[in-house]
């Protein structure tokens, strides 16, 4: 696959967690409009390595939107100039032959870049650690319809289950906060009867967990939503907050 | 206690006491504008100093402005304690940044800053003269002498430098609300499809109507009365 499409690339090239980074100029050729963004990216590193220089690092796995890997800030928006979609659902014909485009890592104290373009994300890993699951006995799979949910609630909870942990949401925020992820995660639980058992612990915990790994606080502003590749939205947030305030009010944890 | 301060030094209890105390001071507001509204009778002060004296003397309003002083401390000690995590979560910024949110969400900080600046300026030169310093007297027409705060604001609404810096602030406030009305409902947790988008109506137009009102009087006694 190849096109006549020539870009410029501003890139960010960092070596490792402890080297100074810099934007480095590429120029990418031949370039075709059905490809993504990422297979732009792949071209361009072949012709690295046949130069002899070190490709770029990036993170990518399923390439279809779902694994919430391919954390890139393009032209000033995390996931490019699209919405609701990731990186590797961006295509070329989004932009135009001669365009300059900048690509930069997400920026968050809690996001260390790792190198380039890639950002170490295991602080969202550690805040589901901290209380995003429910306790079952494992055994054999209960009967699927055992626990009656109403339609309205599990279609509340999938939507919010939608959330894939790529940290658009943090990477698209002023204040590098968390809010929008770490309110999906509470919500899909916090909606659902199965969530319920440990719904105080849980909020508490993330809660905390969050604020330790030293993501800020949310303004309200709303561009997490407006980034986030699934669209979750602003109520999951609001219900995040109902749920710290009942936690903070009721539970045992003194 | 331990769950207490670790409830609000966290973000959520953080921002918990920015929305109840930016909250309360937005009724404050409300009669605030009320009082200074006395200032547009052309009764040689006689509404205005009433007003005056009403609210430094009456002991539920007395009690009120305790209430309102720590409110407006400690909307500003939280106010800095959260920009300054804020900064500290982003460390290096973007080369490229299309921030997609309101200007007014983005720059809170910065409108509180103004908004502080005028409190301070303005609470010298009306509450401190009010309290401490000797006015000219006026006798109200219950025949009980006041310190005649009409004259000073007056005064100082004929003075361009003071209404220019009073409107500029106004419009500070009008910003700082028009993001942190219906913030403060969404930090509290009440976001729904009933009543949300009524919030948000009524937000924009109280922080338009409050600016503009309080805006209105320094421009009408300086162009018109
Ligand atoms: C008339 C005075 C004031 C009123 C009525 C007021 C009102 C509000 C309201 C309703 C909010 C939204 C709270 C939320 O998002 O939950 C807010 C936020 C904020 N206020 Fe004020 N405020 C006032 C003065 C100030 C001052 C003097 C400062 C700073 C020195 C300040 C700094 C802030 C900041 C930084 C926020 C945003 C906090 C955040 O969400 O990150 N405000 N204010
Ligand atoms: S809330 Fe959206 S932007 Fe944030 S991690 Fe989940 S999918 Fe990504
Ligand atoms: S590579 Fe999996 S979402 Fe983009």
């Amino acid at each position: 696959m190849s096109g006549n499409m020539n870009l410029t690339l501003k890139v960010w090239r960092q070596k490792d967690g402890k080297s100074q980074g810099k934007i480095v100029d590429y120029q990418v050729k031949g370039i075709s409009p059905d490809m993504s963004f990422l297979e732009m990216f792949d071209v361009l590193n072949e012709d690295l390595i046949k130069k002899g220089e070190t490709p770029i690092s990036f993170d990518h796995d399923c390439r279809e939107g779902i694994c919430g890997m391919c954390s890139m800030h393009i032209n000033g928006r995390p996931h490019g100039p699209k919405t609701g979609i990731t990186t590797c659902q961006l295509h070329m014909r989004s932009f135009k032959d001669g365009d300059t485009i900048v690509v930069e890592p997400w920026r968050a104290s809690a996001f260390p870049v790792v190198k380039d373009l890639v950002v170490d994300r295991s602080a969202f890993d550690r805040i589901i650690q901290a209380g995003g699951y429910i306790s079952v006995n494992t055994g054999e799979a209960p009967d699927a319809n055992a626990i009656p949910i109403p339609k309205k609630y599990a279609d509340e909870a999938f939507d919010a289950a939608t959330c894939i942990g790529c940290g658009a949401c943090v990477a698209a925020c002023k204040n590098a906060s968390a809010m929008l992820f770490v309110s999906a995660k509470v919500s899909q639980l916090a909606l659902l009867p199965q969530g319920d058992a440990e719904r105080k612990q849980r909020v508490e915990s993330m809660v905390d967990q969050m604020n330790e790994e030293g993501f800020g606080a949310c303004t309200n502003t709303g561009a997490c939503s407006a980034e986030c590749p699934k669209e979750i939205s602003q109520v999951n947030i609001a219900r995040l907050n109902r749920e710290y305030i009942s936690a903070k009010l009721t539970s045992d944890n003194i | 206690m331990n769950w207490f301060l670790k409830t609000f030094s966290g973000s959520i209890g953080r921002k918990l006491l920015m929305a109840l105390t930016g909250l309360f001071l937005c009724t404050f507001l409300i009669v605030h504008l009320i009082g200074n509204f006395q200032l547009l009778k052309q009764d040689g002060g006689e509404a205005f100093n009433f007003y005056a004296k009403f609210m430094t003397s009456n002991p539920i309003i007395k009690t009120t402005s305790y209430l309102l002083y720590s409110s407006i401390v400690l909307h500003i000690i939280v106010a800095i304690l959260i920009t300054l995590q804020n900064k500290k979560s982003r460390p290096q910024g973007y080369v490229v940044s299309k921030n997609k949110s309101s200007w007014a969400s983005r720059n809170m900080g910065i409108l509180g800053t103004f908004i502080l600046v005028f409190i301070v300026v303005h609470m010298k030169d009306f509450w401190a003269e009010y309290h401490f310093e000797d006015l000219p007297m006026y006798q109200l027409k219950d025949g009980s002498m006041v310190k005649d705060l009409y004259l000073e604001v007056f005064g100082a609404f004929k003075n361009i430098y003071y209404v220019g810096l009073y409107v500029f602030c106004m419009g500070a406030v009008g910003y700082h609300l028009w993001h942190g009305f219906e913030s403060g409902f969404q930090t509290l947790g009440l976001n729904h499809k009933k009543y949300t988008p009524w919030i948000q109506s009524s937000g924009k137009a109280f922080s338009v109507l409050i600016a503009a009102a309080f805006a209105f009087i320094p421009l009408y006694i300086y162009f018109i009365a």
